[in-house]
């Protein structure tokens, strides 16, 4: 079986900065995947590759069976690639109903090609809103929220778009630990729909508990890949987090 | 309410305005409200790209004066009526606007509203130099003083004000149209965050182009009747600071994020310039002074424009 996301040697620079160096990462189709690393090790670098936010100079990636090379942001979300933002980016002139039908309109409409009715998309922004328990707010602004339901809106928007893979970048941040429990139980119940996530993550407990294989990015270049358990004793992985 | 619906009150209360122009039987009315008009033109076509998409130009006028240009240029070639004549000027400015887009759009913020002035100068000095057109000395165009419609006879400057009504029709038509459709959503997640946008599917180089070419077209448009109006072009009149500054200045005043401000804004400068030209002589730059001042006052007080004043005043009187 071909891996859903497949990413080949891709190396990135920014100037004289090697942020990513040679980077190979599969993901199979459904699975869980932890990707932890220290601040500055080129997650958020190596998501915006993927996305096509950035592009990468050297090695391809490739979803679904197909290459993604040269294709805007915005192409590989109709492929089915979704993320959320580290720091919630809103549209923040848009009530949250309209924040989830901007994916609706632009992804699920282009990709399927048909006309939804209206009252078929309210109902679905409605009903995406209420998996995230923010269906009481349908109709107030982004700023009205607090930090944990703007995460949840980051991700309610990401799976408006009904993708294949999502990519969480560091979800729970900044949450308390019952909040925390709250986006984890969520991203567990979008991936027994059959979504494959990528976690990107500090909290330990957190991704232990998420991630069925755990891949570490230390300084541009992946130093460990496996079972979590393993790699939380890969000595190389201790060195990169404790130091000698 | 749909988009024929709307289009049918615009025309309705054109056909109003005009009736009234009649029933005063003040020739200046036409010659006032044709500058009037021609700046609702301006500034709505202004919003579309930087009031939905949040790009501002700063190069208004060399889109007006590419649409009065080509008319000289006909003119000179192959006269046509005027409403042949605002056909070409959108095409020429659209295209302009396409360019401009292709080329500047991956700039944000400040670095491409000063692109956008850099436009402006390259086209008035090209303009300054191709004597075809007159150069820096300027083209006279003699206009007519009727026109016949039919069996009708019909004063210049009136035919000229009713072209310009029915483009004020059609343009706040198609600026409230997209601002209720899939384009205008999309040309609002680029104002407010154009990462999130590509990010939730919005293909948003092209939304910005189809903004930069259809904003620019309706200024060309409302630029190429200007040489018949003013009889006599010159650079430093098509090019002038007010079609740049008004384009800008009227859509914040009257609130950018919906048709009807520009609307309002144009409606209130637009009259206040036209009284003071009439009434008040303090020399020729005070109109651009007045506007000015007006700007800061609002950027101060009301940034979101009397539009959002309302808004904001209704939402709190929902609120308590």
């Amino acid at each position: 079986m071909s891996a859903l996301l497949h990413v080949d040697n891709i190396s990135k620079r920014f100037g004289g900065f090697v942020a990513l160096d040679g980077i190979e990462l599969e993901v199979q189709a459904g699975e869980r995947l932890g990707l932890i690393g220290p601040n500055g090790s080129g997650k958020s670098t190596l998501v915006n590759c993927i996305c096509g936010t950035l592009q990468n100079e050297t090695g391809n990636v490739t979803f679904d069976g197909h290459k993604l090379d040269g294709l805007a942001a915005h192409q590989r979300t109709h492929r089915g690639l979704a993320r959320s933002f580290q720091l919630p980016r809103p549209f923040h002139s848009m009530s949250l109903a309209d924040n989830l039908r901007i994916p609706l309109l632009y992804t699920v409409r282009a990709r399927e090609g048909m006309l939804h009715a209206h009252s078929d998309l309210g109902a679905r922004c409605h009903e995406l809103l209420d998996m995230v328990g923010l269906a009481a707010k349908a109709q107030q602004m982004p700023r009205d929220l607090t930090q944990v339901e703007m995460r949840k809106l980051e991700l309610a928007r990401a799976m408006a778009a009904e993708p294949k893979l999502l990519i969480a970048d560091e979800a729970m941040a900044g949450l308390s630990h019952s909040e925390i429990e709250d986006i984890l139980a969520l991203l567990v119940r979008l991936n027994e729909r059959g979504i494959t996530v990528i976690l990107i993550e500090h909290i330990m407990s957190a991704v232990m508990s998420f991630s069925q294989r755990l891949a570490v990015l230390v300084s541009g270049r992946k130093v460990a890949d496996g079972k979590p358990e393993d790699v939380v004793r890969d000595p190389e992985v201790v060195r990169a987090y404790l130091g000698q | 309410m749909n988009a024929a619906k709307f289009a049918l009150i615009a025309f309705f209360v054109g056909l109003l305005v005009l009736a009234f122009a009649h029933w005063l039987k003040i020739d200046y009315f036409f010659f006032a409200g044709y500058t009037i008009l021609q700046f609702t033109v301006l500034a709505t076509a202004w919003n579309i790209l930087g009031g939905y998409c949040g790009y501002v130009n700063f190069g208004s006028a060399a889109f007006f004066a590419l649409g009065a240009y080509s008319s000289v240029f006909m003119h000179k070639v192959y006269p046509l009526p005027v409403p042949a004549l605002m056909l070409v000027g959108a095409v020429v400015s659209g295209i302009v606007g396409f360019g401009m887009g292709y080329l500047t759009l991956r700039l944000r913020g400040a670095f491409f509203a000063i692109a956008t002035l850099a436009l402006a100068v390259v086209l008035q000095t090209l303009v300054v130099n191709w004597d075809f057109v007159g150069g820096s000395r300027g083209a006279y165009i003699i206009r007519p003083e009727t026109i016949d419609i039919g069996s009708l006879q019909v004063n210049y400057i009136e035919y000229l004000f009713v072209l310009m009504l029915v483009l004020a029709a059609i343009v706040l038509t198609t600026a409230r149209t997209i601002e209720r459709s899939q384009l205008g959503f999309g040309f609002a997640t680029i104002r407010d965050d154009e990462m999130a946008a590509e990010a939730s599917g919005v293909p948003t180089l092209r939304l910005k182009l189809i903004a930069t070419t259809l904003s620019g077209a309706f200024m060309g448009m409302a630029g190429a009747p200007f040489p018949y109006y003013i009889g006599y072009l010159q650079p430093s009149s098509a090019f002038g600071l007010e079609y740049a500054v008004n384009s800008i200045a009227m859509p914040m005043i009257g609130g950018t994020t919906t048709w009807i401000g520009p609307l309002i804004g144009s409606l209130l400068l637009g009259t206040a310039q036209q009284y003071t030209t009439a009434y008040i002589s303090l020399g020729t730059g005070v109109n651009v002074l007045i506007v000015g001042v007006i700007l800061i006052v609002f950027v101060i007080i009301a940034p979101n424009g009397l539009v959002g004043l309302v808004q904001e005043w209704l939402r709190k009187r929902r609120k308590s």
